[in-house]
């Protein structure tokens, strides 16, 4: 009994930790701005204020357009490149695959502070300094790592007699991919899905040295901008937090599940 | 060349090939290039510093060697500094908490699915998104600090990011010798648990090392002074807040990680402990905390190399501004773009490359080779 | 005839202009309480050249701080905006000016009749071996006091006119339980005050030989100043690095401080937000020991080479060093007009009281606001003021400006 009182107290404890911000947040981004006193920062509204998610709305819309334009792009395109080269790990090994593979992974873990200096100069010359699409080929390289390691985990469990199965079929590299091991990828799929829609979503650095341009803007630099402006009235940024976290925040649950996989498969083995 | 002639590895190779270069260019040659930037003057020379195409000089080591021991770069020092603190706690924090809620919900208790659903969603969150939220938190008279007031306690003073206290200050002179230590009291207790295992080959390489280590630290190490005068570093309490913020996001990440492994813990192993009359907390330390351990190091390298590469979350909560919140890679931001010192933000880039080198290497060294011994 | 024909190439100069179209992108950091200064202006702009889609890219922080660091990843990433705002002086001088990205804009400041209706010292100001390189659209003062009247009637104090006078009041409120009676912000405000104080100890002509290399920053004179500065800091906020400019400058209002220094775009905040009348609702003085010195900085417009839309972008330089564009824009700033020519009626007792200073007062520029040191020196002073709060050695932070004025060939 009492371990039970204790779990539950445990439960409830962290419940509160973990949901206070979530409360302050909306209830300062439901306050007139002239009604957000230091001294009243836990109280409800008095008068419930809508016109911050109006105002956030209408400055936030093209930046989230923006965010999704870029983050479905590159998600698709990393997902696709790594099934691909996932694949060709886990069935078609060529001498070195052992040695190449680390070397590809490591670009997973780097401080990109270590090479943002080259790489904005190399978008630069290659003619897509300052547009989105710059940014999109950041995050399809930079995805390449993950999304490969998981297909290729993904795909080490299906069984090589299936892929000898499809040979004596006659079906070649491609073949096999399109007729037994792309319809097999669907879960796959949505675990790199889901985790490259987060990562790039939420990304900041590429965001903010690559594209700065305000109409190009993904949502994170605009929130940053917004909240670290000067004088700032707490309800705008509150609210704009809000509409930012609000994809990922869906995705997650309603695809939690999922968003697990590729937070375990993110640690290299889980 | 055998596997030329077959078709379909080639093909496959062709297939991997363009994700190869990519890779190749966008890691390999661009930490070459900005290692080999930060060997030049760019910056400098302030004619050259923002030109089209600047004209460099080669410079050598010169701006590691200001980085650790000229007289203004001490705000560079405390970075990593205040990255070392930042990590250990953060690292801690996120353990500690993740393993008792994973603890908790392995019991299965009612309403597990919701308590896991709210202890992780942090994680699909943007650190910009939640170094906003946390800002707030931490107004100085808002906020967390009035949180007491609610059940009538007096208000929380502390001035969460803001605050200038430093504690547990050490002077970077005494660094060189205080690293040997450590890594010498490492070395040592690799030796000890050699020799337990009887692997006596590494035990005596582990002891003479150690030896050579200490015998340097008491020795020339105490004469290494890389400053002329005392400099103190020690950790910001500004910190305090930030470390919160992390650990609130990432917890959920060690949560599911142990979860995962204490469901994977036969149920069987669990029964045949309390046969043989462990009680609960037995069971945990001698059965279930050491079958966590890799998970532990695992998340833990997760972990530091996530801290090690913090920024957009103190960008968002405390400004770039804000020095006794900084770290290296939002100094390396700050120097590259605001002070226009491209070679030195190009050091600070290597050296943090290296400090998250030397966490991912060996890590992704062991589990490959864990993976094709299997 | 002459004269004629002179009309018709106007005329069709003009009617060239009015069938300008296409997109001009124009950078400021210029938000919120400034925000709406900017938009009379683009207002203007689009009255006299409808066709014209303009952008207004807007990024905010305190002082031009983000707004810096976006522009330099766009001029290094080849992406330069149509014109942007920047500080007139070194800031503008020691970047991009000497990296050789900015036109020339003399032919247009003769062209326009703009040599003999800006002060010939600004003119040296924005100028780079002899060229002009960017418009000025306003001035700023940066060493001004601001304080409530009648709240220091109530704790019976004047404001103080040096800085050993200041330390004076300061303990006479700390003794009446004011605890903090300086209201300071965020990292650059402090600076800002800095720049103050070290006008305020060592006067105008030793304050410009920093700036020249005659006088160096470990020089005893300068060390005296840090001195004070740290005694200066010792009646202001703890709390300071969390707030913004406005914040600190709301605690005088509210009455938790007696004094700010901040520079003279505080008299619009408090003007059009607050709705306070000058003179009234507050009121100000030169910031200690500065009397009849004027420490300016002006916001200017510059033209980056290899712009989308040239022609665009300089009818908008046009329009912004008109005598009619500035005084649109400055009384809604609450700056005055960097013309010589504005008219005084348009603007509040404030700012007239500025026009007057800035005809008759000596005039030095801001080191913060990018008036006379590079923005090399500029962005790395945060670290002297962070070496001399953490230890708050005088010597050494000295030490290290000095250190870093010799690193960026200061005055050279």
């Amino acid at each position: 009994m009492m371990g039970r009182i204790f779990q539950y107290t445990v439960l409830f404890t962290a419940t509160l930790f973990f949901l206070l911000p979530v409360y302050l947040v909306v209830v300062t981004a439901l306050k007139e701005p002239a009604a957000i006193t230091l001294d009243t920062t836990w109280q409800l509204p008095q008068v419930w204020y809508w016109a911050s998610f109006v105002e956030a709305w209408t400055a936030f819309l093209p930046k989230m357009q923006n965010s999704f334009f870029l983050t479905i792009i590159a998600t698709l395109l990393s997902a696709i490149l790594g099934s691909l080269n996932g694949y060709v790990l886990a069935k078609w090994k060529f001498p070195g695959a052992n040695i190449v593979f680390p070397l590809m992974l490591f670009g997973m873990f780097i401080p990109y502070q270590a090479v943002l200096i080259p790489l904005f100069q190399f978008v630069r010359e290659i003619g897509l300094g300052g547009s989105l699409w710059g940014l999109i080929l950041v995050h399809v390289v930079y995805g390449l790592p993950i999304t490969t390691l998981i297909f290729r985990n993904y795909y080490a469990e299906i069984p090589d007699e299936m892929i000898e199965a499809g040979r004596i079929d006659g079906a070649g590299f491609f073949g096999i991919y399109s007729r037994i091991v792309f319809p097999l990828s669907v879960p796959g799929f949505v675990v790199v899905i889901i985790w490259q829609f987060t990562q790039i979503w939420n990304e900041f650095l590429f965001a903010v040295t690559l594209v700065s341009s305000p109409d190009q803007q993904p949502v994170t630099v605009a929130l940053a901008q917004l909240a670290g402006g000067e004088a700032v009235q707490w309800n705008l940024p509150m609210a704009g937090a809000l509409l930012a976290a609000l994809p990922t925040l869906l995705v997650y649950i309603l695809l939690g599940r999922y968003f697990i996989r590729g937070l375990l498969a993110g640690s290299v083995k889980g | 060349m055998r596997w030329l002639k077959n078709r379909d590895t080639l093909y496959g190779f062709l297939v991997i090939l363009p994700s190869l270069v990519l890779l190749g260019i966008f890691v390999y040659v661009f930490i070459f290039q900005t290692f080999y930037t930060s060997l030049t003057d760019w910056g400098r020379d302030p004619a050259q510093a923002l030109a089209l195409d600047p004209q460099l000089r080669f410079i050598g080591l010169d701006n590691y060697r200001e980085l650790f021991t000229g007289f203004v770069d001490v705000r560079f020092r405390q970075t990593l500094v205040n990255a070392f603190f930042f990590t250990i706690f953060f690292i801690l924090g996120s353990l500690l908490v993740g393993l008792g809620l994973a603890m908790v919900l392995d019991r299965s208790p009612r309403g597990e699915g919701f308590f896991r659903t709210i202890f992780l969603f942090p994680m699909s969150l943007s650190f910009i998104v939640t170094g906003t939220i946390w800002r707030w938190m931490l107004q100085p008279e808002g906020g967390v600090n009035r949180l007491p007031t609610l059940v009538g306690l007096p208000e929380g003073e502390f001035a969460w990011l803001t605050s200038r206290e430093q504690i547990w200050q050490v002077s970077w002179n005494d660094l060189p010798f205080i690293t040997a230590l450590v890594v010498g009291a490492i070395l040592i207790f690799i030796a000890i648990a050699a020799f337990r295992g009887s692997e006596n080959r590494r035990a005596w390489i582990a002891t003479g090392s150690a030896a050579l280590l200490l015998l340097w630290a008491f020795t020339l190490g105490r004469n290494l002074q890389p400053l002329p005068y005392d400099e103190m570093h020690g950790f910001n309490l500004a910190f305090i807040g930030i470390i919160l913020a992390a650990i609130w996001q990432m917890s959920g990440y060690t949560m599911a990680l142990y979860l995962a492994g204490l469901r994977g813990i036969p149920e069987e192993l669990r029964e045949a402990a309390r046969v043989d009359g462990a009680s609960d907390w037995q069971l945990y330390r001698r059965v279930i905390l050491p079958l966590l351990a890799p998970i532990t190091l695992s998340a833990m390298i997760i972990l530091g190399h996530i801290s090690l590469k913090i920024f957009d979350l103190i960008f968002a909560m405390a400004g770039a501004d804000n020095a006794p919140t900084d770290v290296p890679a939002l100094l390396m931001f700050i120097t590259t773009f605001r002070a226009n010192q491209f070679a030195e933000g190009a050091a600070i880039g290597t050296i943090l490359l290296l400090l998250v080198a030397i966490v991912i290497v060996p890590y992704l060294y062991s589990q490959l080779k864990s993976e094709v011994r299997r | 005839m002459r004269k004629f024909f002179l009309a018709l190439v106007a005329a069709a100069l003009g009617s060239l202009a009015l069938a300008q179209s296409g997109r001009l992108e124009i950078f400021s950091w210029w938000a919120g309480d400034e925000g709406p200064a900017l938009e009379a202006l683009i207002n203007l702009y689009k009255q006299r050249h409808p066709n014209v889609t303009v952008e207004n890219a807007t990024v905010t922080g305190g002082a031009g701080v983000n707004a810096r660091a976006v522009l330099k990843t766009r001029m290094l990433g080849g992406d330069p905006p149509d014109s942007f705002q920047i500080h007139a002086g070194q800031a503008l001088i020691s970047t991009w000016v000497v990296a050789d990205r900015m036109e020339d804009l003399t032919p247009l400041f003769t062209q326009e009749g703009w040599m003999n209706r800006f002060p010939r010292g600004l003119l040296d100001m924005i100028s780079y071996r002899g060229r002009i390189y960017s418009v000025p659209v306003n001035i700023h003062r940066s060493n001004v006091m601001w304080f409530v009247p009648s709240r220091l009637r109530e704790w019976g104090v004047q404001p103080p006119r040096t800085w050993a006078e200041f330390l004076t009041v300061c303990r006479t409120l700390q003794g009446r339980g004011l605890e903090a009676p300086l209201a300071l912000g965020e990292n650059w405000t402090q600076q800002h005050l800095w720049e103050s104080v070290a006008l305020g100890v060592l006067g105008a002509a030793d304050y410009a030989n920093l700036w020249n290399g005659r006088l160096r920053f470990n020089d005893p004179k300068v060390i005296e100043v840090w001195n004070t500065f740290g005694r200066v800091l010792d009646c202001a906020n703890r709390d300071a690095a969390g707030l913004s400019w406005q914040h600190a400058v709301d605690r005088v209002l509210e009455g938790r401080a007696a004094f700010n220094i901040m520079g003279d775009w505080a008299a619009g905040y408090m003007t059009t937000t607050k709705r306070l009348r000058p003179g009234e609702g507050f009121g100000w003085a030169p910031s200690p020991g500065t009397a009849g010195v004027f420490m300016m900085l002006s916001d200017s417009f510059g033209l980056p080479k290899g712009v989308k839309n040239r022609a665009n972008a300089v009818n908008w330089l046009r329009l912004l060093g008109s005598r009619e564009g500035q005084d649109t824009f400055n009384p809604l700033k609450g700056s005055i007009p960097a013309r010589t020519d504005g008219d005084p009626a348009r603007y509040n007792a404030y700012l007239q009281s500025a026009m007057r200073d800035w005809r008759t007062n000596r005039i030095v520029g801001s080191l913060v606001h990018g008036a006379v040191a590079p923005e090399a020196f500029q962005s790395q002073f945060g670290t002297v003021l962070e070496i001399f709060l953490s230890a708050r050695n005088a010597q050494a932070a000295g030490n290290a400006a000095q250190a870093i004025a010799t690193q960026v060939r200061l005055g050279q």
